[in-house]
């Protein structure tokens, strides 16, 4: 990618970060949670993670075009992300059309009409998820969610949800929320729910491997640890403390349960290792673009995240909160950074705090 | 000639919806199909064409202080007319179009046209104004329910057309598909615009280059008599 040069006053300092080269992490860091997938769902996935991302490129290169931009923009890999993160949020067994659809929307509305990478001020693939929502409701909620079969690990290619193979359930957290005060019992064991075995979105099933993706990015100092740590904690928090009606119908909160040793721990497994959430903590909120600034403000914005997810799990109509969670948050951050970021030359110290300008 | 200004006028260059943006209401709320767009743009363009000649007419003798009341009155009384004549002889349409034909009473166009422009003209431009800034509402309407019911039911004016194998995208009959289209038809119009002006502006900037290279012989014979001309 030819860089934009810009012609500025010293120091100069170099780095060897570039905006492909952390793309193209992304993109790696987010392989591990796609094998897994690839494993739970069997080899439809490559299709609809493939016409995601291909709609991605070309509605990126279309923009381009259109604004007079060069094409070479499309090496820096933002599309190949977005795209990719837009089908791991998508059903295994999507019609062809959703994933293009949602492609279309998330580069060209949410991230191209706004004015390209760095201008979003919502997360791309969150927005084409979203539309998706509303516009192929059929496509996207399903009462249930087909998986394949165990078999063994070298077979990962062999099968699809949509053959004999495969078996059809209700998601973990849509089992939750027919029975939200009820002891969880789906069925699932805990490593089940850790490892990724279970009906979902393509690529937010597996807590580990999405982790272990996480944890580079945290490694490589793209992502900040208290965004993800800040969001998680905010709905474990969340679950824990609002509370939830009981099979009588009576609202209960959680506290006491915790110290008299009743509260059903299960459930708990049940919104931190399932559904989108590992997914949104580590790879959607953390986006570079629409996070705030400073480790403050990221907190906060990861604690309004967390506690949309709660709200929203517990409370509202729909069993899944990550998506609306983010957008959210994205919403609140520039207010977020105008509270947060000091306002001062990066290098300037305040004479009053004992400096000696 | 004047008049034809008027009339035109409200249909791109001072379209109500698309530039002015007044009348978002019914643009948002009826839009999911044609045949409500049609039937409310026909139901506008009556209550704004008689308010705007009425109110030309009563401009003279109703107090200033409280002409709004006084041209709010006026356009009511039009629009019971409109709501009776509907209820009678267009059920359906009145049923789909429910509350948002007895809300044309606030729409912003119909008001605004009376305060900016019937209460300060005369009879016959007044009623040009109101046919032209009704054509440019009903153009609106007509566009984006055209988008909003194809893509978001696959018909156009109720008659089915073949999806080749897409669902239709519920979300473009309800709201936020109607801000969508709305955002983008309104993008587009002030992307076409600014390239008008882009253009203009290169080619009277064209213009001036050439009329300077055809006089540079000229300029330049003009810059040696004056270093010849002792004077």
């Amino acid at each position: 990618m030819p860089p934009d040069l810009q012609v500025s006053v010293s120091p100069h300092i170099r780095s060897q970060e570039t905006v492909p080269r952390i793309m193209w992490t992304v993109a790696g860091a987010l392989v591990p949670a796609g094998l897994v997938g690839l494993y739970v769902f069997g080899w439809r996935i490559l299709v609809v993670v493939s016409l995601s991302v291909l709609s991605c490129i070309v509605t990126e290169a279309a923009s381009l075009r259109a604004r007079k931009l060069p094409l070479a923009r499309l090496r820096d890999g933002s599309a190949v992300v977005t795209g990719v993160l837009l089908a791991f949020v998508l059903p295994p067994h999507a019609a062809w059309y959703v994933p293009v659809v949602g492609g279309m929307v998330a580069i060209g509305l949410a991230k191209q009409l706004f004015g390209g990478l760095g201008h979003n001020v919502f997360n791309p693939a969150l927005i084409g998820r979203a539309f998706l929502q509303f516009a192929f409701p059929l496509q996207l909620n399903h009462a249930e969610w087909p998986y394949l079969i165990r078999r063994p690990l070298l077979e990962i290619f062999r099968g699809d949800v949509a053959s004999a193979d495969a078996i059809a359930g209700a998601t973990p957290l849509a089992v939750l929320k027919d029975a939200p005060g009820e002891v969880f019992s789906g069925g699932w064991s805990f490593w089940d729910l850790f490892s990724g075995y279970m009906p979902g979105c393509i690529g937010e099933t597996s807590s580990v491997a999405i982790i272990l993706g996480g944890a580079l990015l945290i490694a490589l100092g793209y992502v900040n640890w208290r965004l993800p740590v800040a969001y998680l904690a905010a709905l474990v928090a969340g679950v824990l403390l609002f509370p939830v009606a009981g099979a009588d119908g009576a609202l209960r909160a959680g506290l006491p349960a915790i110290f008299d040793g009743t509260y059903p721990w299960q459930n708990l497994a049940v919104h931190v290792f399932s559904g989108g959430l590992m997914l949104g903590a580590f790879f959607m909120i953390t986006d570079m673009v629409t996070s705030p600034m400073t480790s403050r403000g990221q907190v906060i914005y990861g604690v309004i995240g967390g506690i949309m997810v709660a709200l929203i799990r517990l409370y509202g109509g729909y069993p899944e909160g990550v998506c609306y969670s983010i957008l959210i948050a994205n919403g609140f951050r520039p207010m977020i950074d105008r509270f947060t970021m000091p306002p001062r030359v990066f290098g300037q110290r305040d004479i009053a705090a004992g400096g000696t300008s | 000639m004047h008049l034809l200004k008027e009339i035109t006028k409200g249909i791109i260059r001072e379209n109500p919806v698309l530039v002015l943006l007044i009348g978002l209401c019914p643009t948002l709320a009826v839009t999911s199909r044609i045949t409500d767009a049609v039937g409310m743009s026909i139901a506008a363009a009556f209550v704004l064409i008689c308010s705007n000649l009425i109110i030309s007419m009563i401009k003279d003798v109703i107090p200033k202080k409280i002409r709004i009341p006084c041209y709010i009155v006026v356009i009511a009384t039009f629009v019971t007319l409109v709501q009776m004549f509907m209820a009678a002889y267009f059920p359906d349409l009145n049923d789909s179009l429910g509350i948002f034909i007895p809300l044309i009473v606030v729409n912003c166009i119909i008001l605004g046209r009376a305060e900016a422009f019937a209460g300060r003209n005369g009879i016959l431009a007044s009623a040009a104004d109101g046919l032209g800034m009704s054509m440019g509402f009903a153009f609106a309407l007509l566009v984006i329910s055209f988008v909003r019911e194809v893509l978001g039911s696959w018909s156009i004016g109720g008659i089915p057309v073949s999806d080749g194998g897409f669902a239709p995208m519920a979300v473009m009959i309800m709201a936020p598909g109607a801000f969508v289209v709305v955002a983008l038809i309104l993008g587009l119009m002030n992307a076409l615009r600014d390239r008008k002006r882009t253009c203009a502006v290169a080619g009277a900037l064209n213009r001036e280059i050439t009329l300077y290279a055809a006089s540079k012989p000229e300029a330049l014979k003009l810059a040696r008599a004056d270093n010849t001309d002792p004077g």
